[in-house]
């Protein structure tokens, strides 16, 4: 609390301040937390690094924003890449940066994130959630937009020379998609896998530090161009007879997020 | 349901005669294992019209366990404008107890069922527990499940018609992997995660068996969030109360608090209004650990947090300053709960915010 309230003022300009201010937070409580730990001023000191890195670092450019309501629950849908979670980072602050109906979508983090000091603590305080069916259930049941990558692991912690290859997706976010009634917005992330490539998963390095992978990666993200492209809402009704009808509309999704990502690639003109 | 009324009655006028004679001989006895009448409880029930109050102004006589703690006297204060109430204490062996214990008396012990012989019992509201940092695990173990496990064979026994009782958030274990907003069908993950919970968990297991074997006995099982406030005495508020008070380095899990009046709100409307069940009771309103501490005006001493082992070591070198070693897992993750049912079920809305709460610690520094 200390350490917010020296750094707020020193650190936070006036358009970040109204950005975050803007933001709907129906589920803050009188301490300035939701229950999952998202708090507003951690949010602005870090939006403040996060918007340098968006206009200025990645570049972003980011294509069919219209298609994100400004309220009401939604599962926003994307490929995975780039080791760290910069992918969700940068979905999530083009949603919060939009000029009308902007709103903050949380981001699914892996779940040994909050086994780690600080980082757990500061990735829920921006909006980070670890990727649990039950809390996605209750954060669209409070009417929250959700970032999700249903590859996970497999899609974050691949090798570069897997680069823009779907892999297996979870059929999780499309049980919840059906069960509560949310439309699913696909989006495809161009650029993350440049920005930090990875030749290989040291696994037993990984295992001794108790993390999901260890890349032999650069130590910092390369400032590689970062397209974001958003797909039209998918609807998709509550009446699956089995798991093969759930997997087909999980295709469905990555068909759509396949010709999001192929766009994104056309739109580049250099990778850095 | 007449013939064994009539039969409770009369074993319960009998006793009471018995129990007079009794306290009479006990005056110049210093120790006693029959139960030690405190003072003069009110007359048992008369008949079975009078003992059914659940939901009516009609006045029924009510057992409340644990009733020298903090959270007993606020219920029993709620009680009394429409309730006969008898308090019965069993954890230890304190010399001063508040006016609030009518008997001292251990519930694995015999003399427990003249309690019940002498008064018409309709109610139970099981608030006495023995805590984590209380005492063995296997005396906890013991006093709260075997206690309960005879409490509760009482209860059917006697004709009671509604039980509440006191469970905690504790039974969902503390876990990096845990979900926000647990709810009511949530596994009991301390059992696997801390075996030194085991005992909460197990009673709970408990009244689960007679809440659907037994539906007569109308059980109602609350779990709440951190109690604090007045005179709560358990590990968090002791530390809220504490100058200085250690955290872990890195962590700052997000924790619910319930004032101690509202918490006696919340188990007298569960008592009133008959939905039996498994409630969470938890306020709709968050704050990180570390916030609470400097809200509530404590100083910071950072532990180490990792290794895990180190950790466990620190916490348990500052002995009484600290949490109990293998409860730090709820000083590094946290475990939000969500009181929603029981609030929609009890119309239940906490009076009292966590600016009061937590300023009522900084107030006594």
């Amino acid at each position: 609390m200390r350490t917010r309230q020296f750094l707020k003022p020193r650190t936070v300009g006036r358009d970040v301040d109204q950005l975050v201010d803007a933001l709907p937070k129906h589920n803050i409580g009188t301490q300035g937390y939701d229950p999952w730990g998202l708090n507003p001023d951690t949010a602005k000191i870090t939006f403040t690094a996060v918007r340098w890195l968006y206009q200025n670092y990645f570049r972003v450019q980011a294509q069919g924003l219209e298609h994100i309501p400004g309220e009401g629950r939604l599962l926003i849908v994307g490929n995975h890449s780039g080791q760290l979670p910069m992918d969700g980072v940068m979905v999530s602050f083009a949603v919060a940066n939009k000029s009308e109906n902007a709103r903050l979508p949380r981001s699914m983090i892996e779940r040994w994130f909050p086994s780690v000091p600080f980082l757990g603590n500061w990735m829920n305080s921006v909006g980070g959630v670890i990727g649990d069916p039950k809390n996605c259930g209750k954060m669209l049941e409070r009417e929250e937009s959700i970032v999700v990558f249903p590859e996970g692991i497999r899609g974050s912690g691949k090798p570069y020379r897997l680069r823009y290859q779907l892999q297996r997706f979870g059929h999780g976010f499309m049980h919840l998609a059906m069960e509560h009634n949310a439309p699913i917005v696909p989006v495809g992330v161009v650029g993350c896998e440049e920005t930090m490539p990875s030749l290989v998963n040291i696994k037993p390095l990984a295992r001794m530090l108790g993390m999901p992978y260890f890349p032999l990666a650069p130590l910092v993200p390369l400032p590689a161009r970062v397209f974001l492209n958003f797909g039209k809402p998918m609807h998709f009704a509550n009446d699956a007879r089995n798991e093969r009808d759930v997997e087909w509309r999980v295709e469905e999704v990555k068909d759509a997020i396949r010709d999001l990502i192929d766009t994104g690639i056309a739109q580049r003109k250099s990778i850095f | 349901m007449s013939q064994p009324n009539e039969r409770k009655r009369k074993t319960a006028s009998e006793n009471e005669q018995a129990s007079t004679e009794e306290d009479n001989d006990t005056k110049s006895a210093p120790r006693r294992k029959t139960p030690a009448r405190r003072q003069s409880a009110p007359a048992a029930t008369k008949s079975k019209k009078a003992a059914s109050g659940i939901g009516s102004s009609t006045r029924g006589k009510i057992l409340v366990t644990g009733a020298a703690g903090a959270l007993a006297q606020h219920v029993i204060a709620l009680l009394k404008e429409n309730y006969d109430v008898i308090g019965v204490e069993f954890r230890g062996l304190q010399t001063d107890y508040p006016d609030t214990v009518d008997y001292v008396v251990d519930f694995n012990q015999w003399p427990f069922e003249d309690v019940f012989r002498e008064h018409g019992f309709m109610g139970i509201i099981h608030l006495g527990r023995i805590r984590f940092t209380q005492s063995t695990r296997n005396r906890r173990y013991s006093a709260n499940v075997v206690g309960t496990a005879r409490l509760l064979r009482l209860a059917l026994k006697y004709g009671v018609e509604k039980v509440v009782a006191m469970s905690t958030f504790h039974v969902y274990g503390a876990d990096a992997r845990n979900p926000s907003l647990i709810d009511e069908e949530y596994p009991m993950r301390a059992a696997n995660l801390m075996p030194e919970v085991v005992d909460a968990v197990e009673l709970e297991n408990l009244f689960n068996i007679h809440l659907y074997k037994n539906p007569e006995l109308n059980i109602t099982i609350l779990r709440p969030c951190n109690i604090a406030g007045p005179g709560i005495n358990n590990e968090i508020s002791r530390m809220l109360a504490q100058p200085v008070v250690p955290c872990l380095f890195g962590f700052s899990p997000l924790m619910q608090f319930i004032h101690v009046e509202d918490m006696a709100d919340a188990v007298v409307r569960s008592f009133e209004r008959n939905h039996p069940g498994v409630y969470n009771v938890a306020p709709d309103d968050y704050v990180a650990y570390q916030d609470a501490l400097q809200l509530a005006g404590c100083r910071r001493l950072f532990l180490p947090s990792v290794p895990p082992a180190l950790a466990r070591r620190s916490v348990r070198a500052l002995g009484r300053y600290a949490p109990p070693d293998y409860l730090i897992d709820f000083f590094k993750y946290a475990v939000i709960i969500d009181g929603g049912l029981f609030a929609r079920t009890f119309d239940f809305t906490p009076q009292h915010s966590l600016a009061d709460l937590l300023g009522h610690y900084r107030a006594h520094k």
